[in-house]
């Protein structure tokens, strides 16, 4: 364990040294300046509304609304960093001749695989977090809406970029950097496509659709978790602003059921588990 | 207990069949090089050595444990041919990484050691990146001497460097011989292994094609004699030349010239890969 330690620091090193998370935090400020912003407007164009015939909650319309947007904005940003941190971390590397030197000192290959993914892993959950938190701190300062579920939302957010991290891993012991960053970029665009079918699916009472959307869910659980988050942001928005709401971006809010989170712990478990094994045979 | 031994090794890439039975050994402070055309084999030998390929068949010990194990490469020290270092780390952080995964003890003084070694002792503080090929792989030999390993696997080592460097990594590689050291220098630089090797290892075609010193492989001697017929070549050396010349001369021939000719190791090294060409691998 305290060889994977060890890379992982070493990874996480060379990203500060390299600026990665420099540039990170700054266009990260730079979107929350923007939500910020955002909200600022968007609150006072709705504070107008007062009541309505419809019993529409304008305010919490427009919080669950934007929240909702950056939640999936913050799981988008936290994808793209966990596939960036990882998408050569075995055959790119390797291809590079950065692997070699490391490999044949007595350190598993697995631990070296597990110490990348726990850096990137660390890394993005801790950024996703930070992002979601601040998303929510600033809705809640700006439009006085509070998400009640904020902390389970969260929890399902980090876990879906979990997934993806251990994806990306996966990828990297069989494809080259590019091709595994446009594989499952592209794979995590599929899963949003899928959840957006559901969403579809809901609202046309379509069984296909929804079967498409849940078997998907279970391929690929990222797609599940986000939907979960979505669900748990906006459970308590009642009325038709909650029906609008639900719709979500990208795939609309949709209860998994409790199974969802333990199984994706054991999803990534096995994913990491078949990318050692593979990384384990594969001749460098 | 030899520092490596590999005993019947065979590798097979898809199609290609890179190693065919090759059975090889080095002593512990004892210098092999391995010689051979591109694509011959070496570089697969060597990987499989320090556990980064595995094997089709046969077995490869280092310091008595399996090639690839943790004990193995506790043993051992590698440079790549092909490698490269994290540009942004500075040649002290670079082998401090490797002490540290190499679970040496030998902290700031064996890093100091190892740059003195190879000539770097004042760039411990420079980045990678700003280095010249040829320093880095000066680097890359003081990283694979971190831990002061048993066995030392070098894949090309002087290939980027000049000759000033050349004569560097020379005079460690006899350091190294001294403190025991067993050293596979694979290269193509046949001079470099004359001028350094105990022992030379030829490799074409997957197979091993021959082995001995520098002296055995370079070093037998031919008789050159002018006659009116031509030059004509006969086997010895210049002991055999007075009898040589005398048989000659009772037998009529008119004798022009005489010399003694020694055939290099690069006259030996093309034999050998000519004869396995020819199918007469050993």
């Amino acid at each position: 364990m305290s060889a994977a330690l060890l890379v992982a620091r070493q990874a996480l090193r060379e990203s500060l040294r390299r600026r990665v998370f420099a540039v990170v935090l700054g266009l990260t400020l730079l979107f929350g300046g923007l939500y910020w912003w955002g909200c600022s407007e968007l609150f006072k164009d709705v504070s107008d509304f007062g009541q309505n015939d419809v019993g529409l909650d304008a305010t919490s319309l427009a919080g669950a609304t934007i929240l909702g947007m950056a939640m999936f904005g913050t799981l988008f940003l936290g994808v793209v960093l966990a596939v960036f941190l990882t998408l050569g971390a075995a055959r790119g590397d390797a291809e590079r001749g950065l692997l070699q030197p490391l490999i044949v000192r007595p350190l598993g290959r697995s631990h070296y695989l597990l110490g990348r993914f726990l850096a990137a892993a660390g890394v993005s959950m801790a950024y996703v977090a930070m992002c979601f938190a601040g998303a929510v701190v600033i809705t809640g300062l700006e439009g006085g809406w509070w998400p009640t579920n904020v902390a389970g939302a969260g929890l399902r957010l980090v876990a879906a970029v979990l997934v993806m991290c251990a994806m990306s891993v996966l990828g990297s012991v069989f494809l080259s950097s590019n091709a595994n960053g446009i594989a499952v970029l592209m794979l995590f665009g599929a899963g949003l496509l899928a959840g957006l079918l559901g969403s579809i699916g809901d609202a046309l009472g379509s069984h296909t659709l929804q079967r498409i959307a849940d078997t998907a869910s279970w391929i690929l659980p990222f797609e599940g978790l986000y939907r979960d988050a979505l669900r748990m942001l906006v459970a308590d928005v009642q009325g038709v602003a909650g029906a609008i709401v639900q719709l979500g971006p990208l795939g609309g809010s949709h209860d998994a059921g409790p199974l969802l989170l333990p199984f994706a712990v054991l999803y990534v478990a096995g994913v990491l588990a078949a990318a050692a094994a593979a990384f384990g045979r594969k001749d460098l | 207990m030899p520092a490596l031994a590999a005993t019947a090794v065979s590798k097979r890439y898809g199609a290609t069949q890179a190693l065919r039975g090759v059975d090889l050994d080095v002593q512990d402070g004892e210098l092999l090089g391995l010689l051979g055309p591109n694509g011959a084999g070496k570089s697969t030998l060597v990987k499989i050595a320090c556990g980064l390929v595995r094997p089709t068949g046969g077995d490869v010990q280092v310091c008595g444990a399996p090639a690839g194990s943790l004990d193995a490469r506790r043993a051992l020290g590698y440079l790549a041919e092909l490698f490269r270092f994290p540009g942004w780390a500075t040649a002290g952080e670079l082998l401090e990484l490797h002490q540290r995964l190499a679970g040496s003890s030998g902290g700031d003084a064996e890093r100091a050691e190892l740059l003195d070694l190879v000539g770097l002792a004042d760039e411990r503080d420079r980045r990678v990146e700003t280095m010249s090929k040829g320093m880095q792989q000066r680097l890359g030999i003081a990283q694979a001497l971190v831990g002061s390993p048993r066995l030392l696997l070098l894949d090309e080592p002087t290939s980027a460097l000049d000759p000033a460097g050349r004569r560097t990594v020379r005079a460690l590689l006899e350091e190294l011989r001294r403190r025991g050291v067993a050293v596979l220098l694979n290269t193509h630089l046949l001079s470099e292994v004359e001028r350094v090797c105990d022992r030379v290892a030829i490799i074409d075609h997957g197979r091993l094609v021959a082995a001995g010193t520098p002296a055995e492989l370079g070093g037998a001697e031919t008789v050159e004699v002018e006659t009116a017929a031509g030059v004509r070549r006969f086997p010895g050396g210049r002991e055999e030349v007075p009898a040589l010349v005398a048989r000659l001369v009772a037998e009529g021939e008119d004798i022009f010239g005489v010399r003694v000719v020694r055939s290099s190791l690069e006259d030996a090294y093309l034999a050998a890969v000519a004869a396995a060409a020819a199918g007469g691998a050993l």
